[in-house]
Parts: structure tokens; sequence; C-alpha cells
């Protein structure tokens, strides 16, 4: 009990610490393949280190949101944590404390906050930023319904843990059509929340192009690092509930013992640098989608999702 | 063949008529002539495959010989032809425009292939050989969502496509249903695709130099535009 209490804070320590890793190495990357150098993989660190040692300013005529919104922002993605397969392939403590869709409704509570927030300062980038962020949120929730729903209808249970074990038994279960267009769904939305290449460009400067960065352009100081890091967990919880669920659900923790535990964390390290190379393509090759596009890219990952669960629903 | 390697060729065939689904979306959603173009290569190279995983699953030689005619005869010989007799179609133009927008286009595809199941399924029990396999609802959904496609596009090369992944469509139902249709029938399919494409092409080419666009959608309003068609007699 004790063990699985301790398996799972460690879970929240791992996705805290190697969280930041994940952007530098994407970062650094994308230099590489434009025949740049680019900054050190753990520049994101230093930002985060730097930000903590700020000054805070807050504007005068905001309110108690834009104050509380940064502690929202990342404790979310620490809460979604506790309840996937980060390191284990059985259940820890708290994974029966809500399934999958709880966790989508707790990241999104997170989206939620942030764009709240964004309103609150009245800064007009803001607003247009949270207005298109609700946008892109609310053509990706069906996808993200039928997703789960296909999902949990395969497994027979809406717990990620149990739906893990059942892509692992049979490799044949693996290939099922289903699948592969869930996974395929599944990157589409990650893509799409975590502000990528086509649906957004994380590393623009300009403000009218923004989607997901101009919701944090008012803070400064310990409140952005917050945000910041906030954002790099919650993508980092998407890629592993895409590995580790769906993707490549092999080489976790099978057994309770420490060493075990550890010697999962290289092997998901691995998966997440793999990973990170296919964003990395994807982010080379693909141009920002115009903002009207977005609906059409949602949309085929819509049909993708659709076509995934009648093919399920039919061949059952 | 075990039960375990026979579950996985089934599994594999389900992921081939999958993916084959998507790209028959694919080709409702793509807004590039060629883009296009390559959706059918890969749709044709996925019939392909799921002819030989049939053929591998129902022990038939002849779905080898499907496999092989349609491995050669669309994903080489269709796109080869198509560079030839109709160039400009292929890529002078970056967008391609459709009656529909694109999301509402992609909703209606989605009720075809739900329809396309609905239709399917209880064809492939009747059928009673294919009922195993997902081809017949795929390959009808394919059949409906080419239909969809030549109704909804305006462009002349990606029409022929339509059409072309209609036969597709068939084609992926028939191989589960009728496994053993002589080849001589499969080859004359085969070969009347081609000239299909061989008389579309020329008739596109024919159409660009006539009206100097391939835009065919826009075809119905030449009586109303005469300076349009003055500029193509210039050309001509």
């Amino acid at each position: 009990m004790s063990e699985r209490i301790l398996f799972n804070l460690l879970q929240v320590l791992v996705v805290m610490a190697f969280a930041p890793l994940v952007s530098g190495v994407l970062a650094r990357l994308k230099e590489m393949v434009q025949s740049k150098r680019g900054p050190s993989v753990f520049q994101p660190y230093r930002d985060l280190w730097k930000l903590f040692h700020k000054d805070e300013i807050v504007s005068r005529d905001s309110s108690w949101i834009f104050r509380f919104t940064p502690y929202v922002v990342f404790v979310t993605p620490i809460f979604v944590t506790l309840l996937i397969p980060v390191l284990t392939s059985y259940p820890l403590f708290f994974a029966f404390m809500g399934d999958m869709l709880g966790a989508g409704f707790v990241l999104a509570l997170g989206g939620f906050f942030a764009s709240l927030a964004a309103v609150d300062t009245a800064n007009p980038y803001g607003a247009i930023g949270a207005s298109r962020t609700r946008m892109v949120g609310f053509l990706a929730e069906p996808v993200f319904m039928i997703v789960f729903f296909t999902v949990s209808f395969v497994a027979g249970s809406t717990i990620p843990y149990i739906v893990q074990q059942h892509w692992v038994t049979p490799v044949a279960n693996f290939f099922t059509p289903s699948h592969v267009l869930l996974v395929l769904a599944f990157l589409m939305l990650i893509l799409a929340e975590g502000g990528r290449i086509p649906v957004d460009n994380p590393t623009g400067h300009f403000e009218l192009a923004m989607i997901d960065e101009s919701k944090s352009l008012e803070y400064s100081g310990r409140g952005f690092a917050l945000v910041k890091w906030g954002g790099q967990m919650k993508f980092f919880v998407l890629i592993c509930v895409l590995l580790n669920v769906l993707v490549t659900p092999w080489g976790l923790a099978a057994e309770q013992n420490l060493g075990a535990v550890l010697l999962a964390l290289p092997i998901l390290l691995l998966k997440v640098f793999g990973f990170v190379l296919v964003l990395v393509v994807i982010e080379s090759s693909l141009a920002k989608l115009r903002l009207f596009r977005i609906a059409e890219f949602l949309g085929a990952a819509f049909v993708t999702s659709v076509a995934a669960m009648i093919a399920q629903v039919f061949a059952a | 063949m075990s039960q375990t390697s026979l579950q996985l060729v089934e599994n594999l065939n389900a992921l081939a008529t999958g993916l084959f689904l998507l790209t028959a979306f694919g080709m409702v959603a793509m807004r590039q002539a060629r883009g296009c173009l390559y959706l059918f290569i890969a749709q044709s190279i996925l019939l392909a495959l799921s002819a030989a995983l049939l053929g591998l699953r129902f022990d038939s030689g002849h779905l080898y010989g499907v496999a092989l005619v349609n491995a050669v005869s669309k994903p080489i010989i269709v796109p080869w032809l198509l560079r030839r007799v109709a160039p400009v179609a292929i890529y002078t133009r970056r967008e391609i425009d459709q009656v529909l927008n694109i999301p509402t286009a992609l909703l209606i595809a989605l009720a075809l292939a739900v329809g396309a199941y609905f239709l399917g399924v209880p064809l492939a029990a009747a059928a009673g050989s294919g009922s195993q396999v997902p081809n017949v609802p795929i390959g009808i959904a394919g059949l409906l969502l080419g239909a969809f496609t030549l109704a909804v596009r305006r462009e002349a090369l990606p029409l022929l496509i339509g059409l072309l992944a209609m036969e597709n469509g068939a084609f992926l139902a028939g191989i589960a249903i009728a496994r053993d249709l002589s080849l001589l029938v499969e080859l004359a399919i085969a070969a009347d695709g081609l000239i299909i494409v061989l008389i579309v092409g020329l008739l596109v080419r024919a159409v660009e130099r006539q009206v100097g666009t391939t835009a065919v959608g826009e075809l119905a309003s030449l009586k109303e535009a005469p300076a349009r068609l003055a500029a193509g007699e210039d050309r001509a």
C-alpha cells in the first residue's frame, strides 16, 4: 500500500522533472533540422529558474482569478498524473480516483481558468487568444469524447490502466483497425490541444496570430513560470497517455519494487524521445493552418475517430 | 494455419480496410488535385494488400492474382497515363474547390459511411462467405464516398479519381464475396479502368484546350460568360 503511494508520487516527480526537457529537446532538434545550433536542451529549466527569481507584477484592475489561475494550471496536470500509467503497468494508489473522462475534465478545468484569466486583465490580445482557444477546444471536444468512448468500449473500462492491459496481451489486438485509427485521431488531438504546429505555432511572437500563447501574455515572474511549467506538464501528460495507453503499451514496470519502476524511467524517456522525433518531422514539414482551416483539421480528426468507432461497433 | 496467425491476418486485413476507408474520406476532404491522386494510389495499394491478405486467409491463389493486377495497374499505370495525357490538370492548379465546404462534406461522408455499414453487414451475412471480414461494408462505403466525391467536386481530375475510387470500393467488397471469379474478368475490369482513365484524360485535355480551364464545374455558366469563351479561343 505505502509502496503504491510512493510510486504514485514518484510518477508526479518524473512528470514535473522531465516535462521541460521535452520542449527543450524539441526546440533543439527543430533548430538542428534547420541547420542551426539552437539553445541547449536545458534552456527551459534555466527559463523557469530565472522566472522564479523575478518580481511578479499583477495588474491593479485584475481580480482574484488572475492570481489564482497559475496554481490551477500548474496543479491540474499533476492531478491527472496520479490517474494515468506513467511508469507502472499495474494500477497505483490513486488510479481509481477518476477515469479518463475525469482526467479530461480536470485538464479542461485548467484551460477554463487560463481563458478566464486571459479575459480578466482586459488585454485585447488575451481575449482574442481566449476565444480562439475556446474555438479549438469545442472543436476538439467531440473528438475527445468519441476517442474515449471507443477506447472504453473496446477495453470494457474507462480506467487507463485497464485499457492499457487490453492492447498488450495478444499482439493481434494491436493491429485492429479501430486501434490504429484511434491513435491517428488522438495524435491530431494532441497537436491541437498542445498548441503544436498545424494548429498553433508555439514559437511565434506575433500576438495577432497566437492562439495558446497569448493567454499568458500578462503573466510575469513566478506566475508566468507556473503557467509555463504547467503547460509543459500538460503536454507531457498527453504524450504519456498516447504512448503508454495507446501506441506503445510495453516497457512499463510490472513488478512492485523500486528497481523495476526506476528501470521503466529510461524506457519511458526513450519512447518520449521517439515521439519528439515524430513531432519534429511534423513541425518541420507542415505550416501553421489558417484559423478557419483548423475546423477542417479537427473535422478530419473527428471523422477518423468516428471511423474507428464504426469499425469497432460493427466488427464486434 | 494456426488460430493466432489466422487472427493476425484477419486483423491486418481489417487494418488495411480501415485505412482504405480513411483514404476515401481523405479524397472528400483533400484540397489539392495531386493530393487526391496520391490518396488514390495509397487506396489502390491498400486494396491490393487486402486482396493478398484475403488470399492468405482463404488460401486462394486467385486472389493473389487480383492483388498483383491491382498493384500494377492502379498505382503505376494510372498515374503514368494521367501524366502523359493530362499533365495540366495534375500540376497547375494548387487548390480546387467544392460545392460544399469541407466540414459539411465530411459530415455527409460520415453519414454515408454509417449507412454503408447498415447496408453492408446484412449483405455480407446473406452472401455467407465474406461476413467474417469487414471488406463488404467498407467497400460499399468506398463506393458511396466515391459517388459523393463525384457529386461535390468541380474539377476534372478529382472527378475522374472519384470514379476510380468507386471502382476500388466495388473491388474491395467483391474480393470478399466472390473469391473465385475468373482472372480474365479481373483483367478485363482492370483494362476497362485504364481505358476510362485514357478517355477521360483525353477529354480533360480537350476541355482544357477549348476553354482554358479544367474546372468543369464552371462549364455550366459558359453561355452567360462569352468573354471567357473568347479568351479560350484566343489560346486555341
